[in-house]
């Protein structure tokens, strides 16, 4: 904390913070208010008489009706937590492994794979999507799941890897000759020892791998065609922006709901959250 | 059972020789412990024990079989690392059970097992704790508890008491005696500690720069060490080094420098007479000195200036000054003395060592 008179703590603490909260919060409170007020004054110019860009009378549900019963973001819904939890999955098992194989294991280049694995991360998604989308032409997955399923551990597996790579390498060295002498195999060391003390690191790569894929955009632009097909992101987008025509209750109550289930993802693992990244094993 | 026996064994790590044909029996039911100072490769030399390092070359066989190629857990031995490594997810019992789940033993036997050792260590009341709720002295007891209850063949100890705080070094350390007493089984234990290497070994082993310098038991190391670095290494406050000239005066031999000219006493003589007219180490230990009284005769004293006084309480340290060198006596805690003040002492000539100048070898 900050020491000494009461307006040093105003000036060098609560002020800021509180300049940084309203940076922060400011457009999820215009999300909000916007996906709850009517039409009738979302479309009033900004010199009417009674203007009031921050506050409504009178909410309404309308636009959440209209996103249920006039779209299908239900089956976006579904159809991106479904994508994301399966993408997430496979990649966090990828990556647990291959960490764990990167760190632990002493085999000839083992370092330059790592970093080899670090730079396709680094290849633009907006370049990568066009060999991807021969790929899954060929092999006739365009316009379902799984075309997203199989492509975003492309740079979620890299990602996940790269940091259980870190994570592992925190994990002292002798648990696992500990384990080992103690008469379990490496697989098992691995299974009872180091992927339970390693939790922290292991939820924190998969709220990530979780959030990445939940906002994916391109890829699902790109695959995903017919609207029943389409992930909440891309949906949202292509069903309530019409030409020049933009809904924009209906627009904020989507990206809402849309970023509900991620909030809940951090706040549930916030803890393990931060531990995971910041490294630390407590003994 | 649990007879270690390493023969020629070598470490290289890229270009370094980190352990240099080591030759070692280990006997059944003895406490051998592994000293020098970091790097010298004494944990090394355990990890290949433990089958945590492939040995380049030499063979290492336990009751007679060779290990080399057996996993860590095949060679039923059981390891205290220095940093404890319990498993931080597991409660106490869980760590204590761990070795016996993976050996698949029945569970009212893991239970016997663990509650047996944890009434030799006092950690009875912890079984259900978490790691991190216990303290230092309290961890270190569980990790031996894990040991222990695996009844191996070997115990292998890397450095245990070196997290501990000083007072809880010293109780762990004779703990760590009593229960090798009671269980009587091998233990290999590495430190670099002379004292605790003094305290617990049955035998020493001195390493430095990957080669053993001198095996032995406790006092044979403190009383003729093979070479100027034992010498050094063992006892405390470490031993006076003096360069001197070996000189034959009239049947006299005496070893001379700027500040002294001490007579070799006969046991000595024979074996120093060719040295004469070239330069030694002479080594004397800081207790090997006192202050001279009537009863010592001339040719063993020789006199000091006080540059330092330390206080033990059991006895003083002095820092003192003789000719070009600096030396410490540990002299009797009622000899009154001031800084700067000019004090004769006395040798022990029975206790004098001599060091090859340039081998460093004990003649």
């Amino acid at each position: 904390m900050i020491e000494g008179a009461k307006w040093r703590r105003w000036v060098f603490f609560y002020i800021p913070m509180a300049f940084f909260l309203l940076f922060l919060l400011f457009p999820f409170y215009w999300m909000v208010i916007t996906s709850v007020r009517p039409d009738g004054e979302l479309y009033r110019p900004w010199n009417s008489i009674n203007y009031n860009p921050f506050w409504t009378w009178k909410p309404t549900w309308d636009h959440v009706r209209l996103l249920f019963e006039e779209t299908l973001f239900a089956s976006w819904l579904w159809n991106t937590m479904f994508i994301a939890l399966a993408s997430t999955v496979i990649s966090l098992i990828c990556g647990v492994f291959a960490g764990y194989a990167l760190s632990r294991l002493n085999f000839p280049f083992a370092g330059s794979l790592g970093t080899g694995i670090f730079i396709t991360y680094l290849v633009p998604q907006t370049l990568l999507f066009i060999p991807l989308a021969e790929i899954i032409r060929n092999y006739r997955l365009g316009d379902t799941p799984w075309s997203l399923i199989l492509t975003y551990p492309t740079f979620l597996i890299p990602f996940c890897t790269w940091l259980m790579m870190g994570y592992f390498k925190a994990v002292p060295k002798e648990l696992e000759e500990c384990a080992r002498i103690d008469g379990a195999s490496r697989w098992q060391a691995m299974i009872y020892i180091i992927i339970p003390v390693a939790i922290p690191g292991i939820l924190s790569a998969g709220i990530f791998a979780f959030t990445l894929s939940w906002n994916e955009f391109i890829y699902a632009l790109v695959f995903l065609s017919s609207p029943e097909q389409k992930t909440v992101p891309v949906g949202v987008i292509s069903e309530l922006i019409r030409g020049d025509v933009f809904y924009w209750g209906p627009l904020m109550a989507g990206a809402l709901l849309g970023s509900i289930p991620v909030a809940i993802a951090y706040s549930f693992f916030v803890e393990h959250y931060v531990a995971g990244l910041t490294g630390s094993v407590k003994g | 059972m649990g007879q270690v026996v390493l023969k020629d064994i070598n470490k290289f790590y890229d270009s370094v020789h980190a352990v240099i044909d080591v030759n070692l029996q280990i006997r059944d039911k003895e406490f051998v412990v592994f000293v020098g100072p970091s790097g010298c490769g004494k944990t090394t030399t355990l990890r290949m024990i433990a089958g945590l390092e492939a040995i380049s070359s030499g063979d290492i066989s336990i009751d007679g079989h060779v290990v080399n190629d057996l996993a860590p857990m095949d060679r039923d031995i059981a390891m205290v690392f220095q940093n404890y490594a319990l498993y931080p997810h597991m409660s106490v019992y869980d760590n204590m059970a761990f070795g016996l789940k993976m050996r698949k033993f029945a569970k009212a036997e893991i239970n016997k097992r663990v509650r047996e050792a944890a009434d030799i260590l006092g950690i009875g009341e912890y079984l259900k704790r978490k790691p991190r709720q216990l303290s230092g002295g309290q961890r270190q007891r569980v990790a031996l508890g894990r040991a222990i209850v695996r009844h191996p063949r070997v115990f292998l100890f890397d450095e245990p008491l070196s997290n501990l705080d000083a007072k809880l070094r010293v109780q762990m350390r004779v703990e760590l005696k009593k229960l090798h007493l009671r269980l009587g089984t091998t233990a290999v234990y590495v430190t670099h500690d002379q004292v605790e290497a003094m305290t617990l070994g049955d035998r020493v082993v001195v390493m430095k720069d990957g080669l053993v310098q001198q095996v032995g038991e406790p006092l044979e190391l403190y009383n003729q060490p093979a070479n100027k670095f034992v010498a050094g290494f063992i006892g405390s406050p470490a031993m006076n080094f003096a360069t001197v000239t070996m000189a034959d005066g009239s049947g006299r031999l005496t070893a001379k420098n700027s500040g002294m000219e001490i007579e070799v006493p006969s046991t000595h003589a024979e074996r120093l007479r060719p040295h004469v007219g070239r330069q030694l180490t002479m080594g004397i230990r800081p207790e090997d000195l006192h202050v001279a009284g009537d009863a010592d005769p001339a040719g063993l004293t020789f006199p000091s200036k006080i540059e330092v006084i330390e206080q033990l309480g059991s006895e003083i340290l002095l820092d003192v000054r003789v000719g070009d060198e600096t030396m410490v006596a540990a002299v009797d805690p009622t000899t009154r003395a001031k800084v700067q003040e000019t004090l004769r002492l006395a040798v022990n000539p029975k206790r004098l060592h001599f060091f090859d100048a340039k081998s460093e070898a004990a003649i």
